[in-house]
């Protein structure tokens, strides 16, 4: 089963690549929707079947691809906007830079003191090349919708590695985990939909009333 | 009965929900702030045991903390029913739940034992304060709350990360992963070193940009300038203190570890500095005194980072100092409140002789500011120099000087926006608005303002010991 999970990875990692290459936001929510599903069908994977496992699954499923792409998806509608406009550095050199990373994690995770038993999987080579795609993100593109895609992203390459430690979450944490980051999106959600107010624009390097004189 | 503190603030956010008068909802906040205080004074003088699988304890740090949290909230409860009479053109719904449900994640940071509930609880506080410094609605608020709402939750989801990386550390060690602080604090010495040392120094940026350490603090300015006082006063307090027990839980696995600590105290005392630094810098010709105060929280937070990274005599003064700075910040952001409705503005080109117009809260707002710049007899002055003359006992003494160095460069900076704003006489030609000192917004910080005086003369027995139980938990001599 381990083979599957691996090739599973291997596509959260493609996903990342095609996040940092697209400019559509909706298919960049559809594309971070996809990374959560496949994050909710690996613990699955790794792990025997539990009662504890299956009320992770249906969460993570629940949460990552269904609830927080709709509350996303819906704050795009509301603001009527499209695609992302002039990322602070262009597409091409994001794509190339989250290339560079992934191959970086790769080599970093190399050197990492993991348990035997996780030396030969995917996971924390993914988990970082997914954490420094979402740091991208956040960082060159303005759009305040962007921005939370890249949140999602970041957060989702901790998951990853949290992966590793299923078994020794206790539910409570996790699901506590799971509400925090959902509120936040929701709150984040109607943020976005005030800024498009106030500014008739999500752009947020149009936010900079405040700084020092 | 520790759980009451979790559910009672809670069943006090639905009941603010379904009241439907306007007027009547934050009544709420009193009621439930009251039976909130009567429950910590008893938990504190009686804690119960830990629970059976050791998820939930009260024990010395977190009382200190939840003291702190307790009476603060209790004094922005009462003053909250005066502010919002003035306000009533905007529904405060949002506002009194959201203030309750922040209570109630505060208080379950302060008796949990566990880091994951811990993290969980803490970025509810996160969340839940969001809202509430958007109240004004505004273009600026907004923009304050977007940067707050990001950087908070970034920073936040790398301490996850720390967290899960600890976790991975025990994995490694003995094939049991696990977050709770006891078996943690006993195998802390097994723990893989690699692992543990990325989990210190993960968990160290994600809860100190929560806490507003330099150079994490970009945050801070916009979201204390724009949010209503009583939330400045809760952000400063409150959620400042929720971050510095994580750290503090962080410091007792490290310390129990032998090894980690010594890096994790330098790392303290630098980010420490370079805070007390940033706020000596910005803190001079600021015009808008609100985020005046939220460069002395950047100041103060960093001095309660030296304290705990000075480690032995500093920590009493840290765990002090803890309480101090969240009773005094409390009384500036209040009465600076008062100040910013009166003149409806809060740059000093406007306010001026505030002592005239206002002689409550400018009388207020300047014995706040001599309190937390450290001037005897308040209290302040005491934890302030319980660290620093430990930084002289333990030899450190670049630490010393340049603290004292900071200490007075942000004393003038700030003494250059505050002598102007409540000294000489108002200004003429501002339009009057409806504000004037009613009780119920000038009597909650000035009970405030007299127990900070009184814990700087007379400290209770009670509260001396605590502190130095605390302290003892974190390596003091005892």
């Amino acid at each position: 089963m381990s083979a599957f999970a691996d090739q599973l990875l291997v596509l959260v990692m493609l996903i990342n690549l095609v996040m940092l290459g697209t400019s559509r936001l909706v298919f960049s929510i559809r594309a971070v929707a996809v990374q959560g599903v496949i994050l909710g069908i690996l613990p699955g994977l790794i792990n025997p079947f539990s009662g504890h496992l299956a009320g992770i699954t249906a969460g993570i499923i629940l949460a990552k691809g269904i609830v927080i792409p709709y509350l996303i998806g819906n704050a795009v509608h509301k603001a009527q906007i499209r695609r992302e406009v002039e990322p602070f550095i262009g597409y091409v050199s994001t794509l190339l830079l989250g290339a560079v990373f992934t191959a970086l994690s790769f080599a970093f995770a190399e050197k990492l003191p993991l348990a035997p038993e996780h030396k030969d999987l995917l996971f924390v080579p993914a988990s970082i090349a997914t954490l420094l795609t979402g740091f991208l993100i956040l960082t060159t593109r303005r759009k305040a919708i962007s921005q939370v895609i890249g949140y999602l992203v970041m957060e989702n390459g901790i998951f990853v590695f949290g992966l590793l430690l299923t078994e020794a979450m206790p539910v409570m944490v996790e699901a506590g985990a799971l509400l925090d980051l959902l509120v936040g999106i929701f709150v984040m959600g109607i943020v976005i939909n005030h800024i498009s107010r106030e500014f008739s624009s999500i752009d947020t390097s149009r936010l900079r009333a405040l700084k020092e004189e | 009965m520790l759980f009451a503190l979790v559910l009672l603030p809670l069943i006090g956010a639905l009941f603010a929900w379904v009241v439907p008068d306007n007027r009547l909802r934050p009544l709420t906040l009193p009621v439930v702030a009251t039976i909130h205080l009567v429950l910590t004074a008893l938990l504190v003088g009686n804690a119960p045991p830990p629970s059976p699988g050791g998820w939930i304890w009260l024990d010395p740090l977190g009382k200190v903390v939840l003291l702190c949290i307790s009476l603060l909230f209790a004094v922005c409860a009462f003053y909250a029913v005066g502010y919002l009479a003035y306000r009533q053109k905007r529904s405060n719904r949002i506002l009194c739940m959201g203030l309750l449900v922040c209570l109630s994640a505060m208080g379950l940071v302060t008796i949990t034992q566990h880091l994951g509930l811990l993290w969980v609880a803490l970025e509810t506080t996160t969340v839940s304060m969001a809202p509430l410094i958007y109240f004004n609605q505004n273009a600026r608020s907004i923009e304050a709350t977007w940067k707050y709402l990001l950087i908070c939750s970034v920073g936040i989801a790398l301490a996850l990360l720390g967290l899960l990386f600890l976790a991975y550390s025990t994995y490694v060690a003995h094939r049991d992963a696990t977050l709770l602080l006891g078996p943690l604090m006993a195998s802390a010495r097994e723990l893989n070193a690699g692992w543990f040392h990325a989990a210190a120094i993960f968990l160290l940026v994600g809860y100190g940009s929560k806490m507003g350490l330099a150079p994490l603090h970009t945050w801070k300015p916009d979201a204390y300038g724009e949010a209503p006082g009583l939330v400045g006063a809760l952000l400063a307090g409150g959620l400042v203190n929720c971050a510095f027990l994580s750290i503090l839980r962080v410091y007792q696995i490290c310390l129990a570890s032998g090894t980690e600590i010594h890096f994790f105290q330098q790392t303290l005392v630098g980010m420490g500095l370079v805070s007390m630094a940033f706020a000596a810098v910005f803190m001079a010709h600021q015009s808008d005194f609100k985020r005046m105060l939220a460069y002395s929280s950047v100041e103060h937070v960093g001095i309660l980072a030296i304290g705990l990274g000075l480690g032995k005599g500093g920590l009493y003064g840290a765990l002090f100092h803890l309480l101090n700075n969240g009773l005094t910040k409390g009384v500036l952001f209040l009465s600076s409140g008062n100040i910013h409705r009166s003149y409806s503005n809060k740059t000093t080109d406007v306010v001026k002789g505030a002592l005239t117009r206002l002689p409550w809260s400018g009388g207020l707002f300047l014995a706040g500011f001599i309190a937390i710049t450290g001037s005897p007899p308040f209290s302040p002055f005491i934890s302030e120099y319980t660290i620093v003359s430990s930084a002289f006992i333990e030899g450190r003494h670049l630490v010393g000087w340049l603290f004292l160095l900071f200490l007075v460069i942000v004393f003038i900076g700030m003494a250059l926006t505050v002598l102007p704003m409540v000294m000489g006489a108002p200004p003429t030609d501002t339009e009057p608005t409806d504000y004037e000192d009613r009780l119920l917004t000038v009597g909650p910080p000035f009970f405030m303002m007299a127990v900070i005086l009184v814990l700087g003369i007379w400290p209770p027995g009670f509260l001396v010991t605590l502190l130095k139980d605390g302290a003892v938990m974190l390596g003091a001599q005892p």
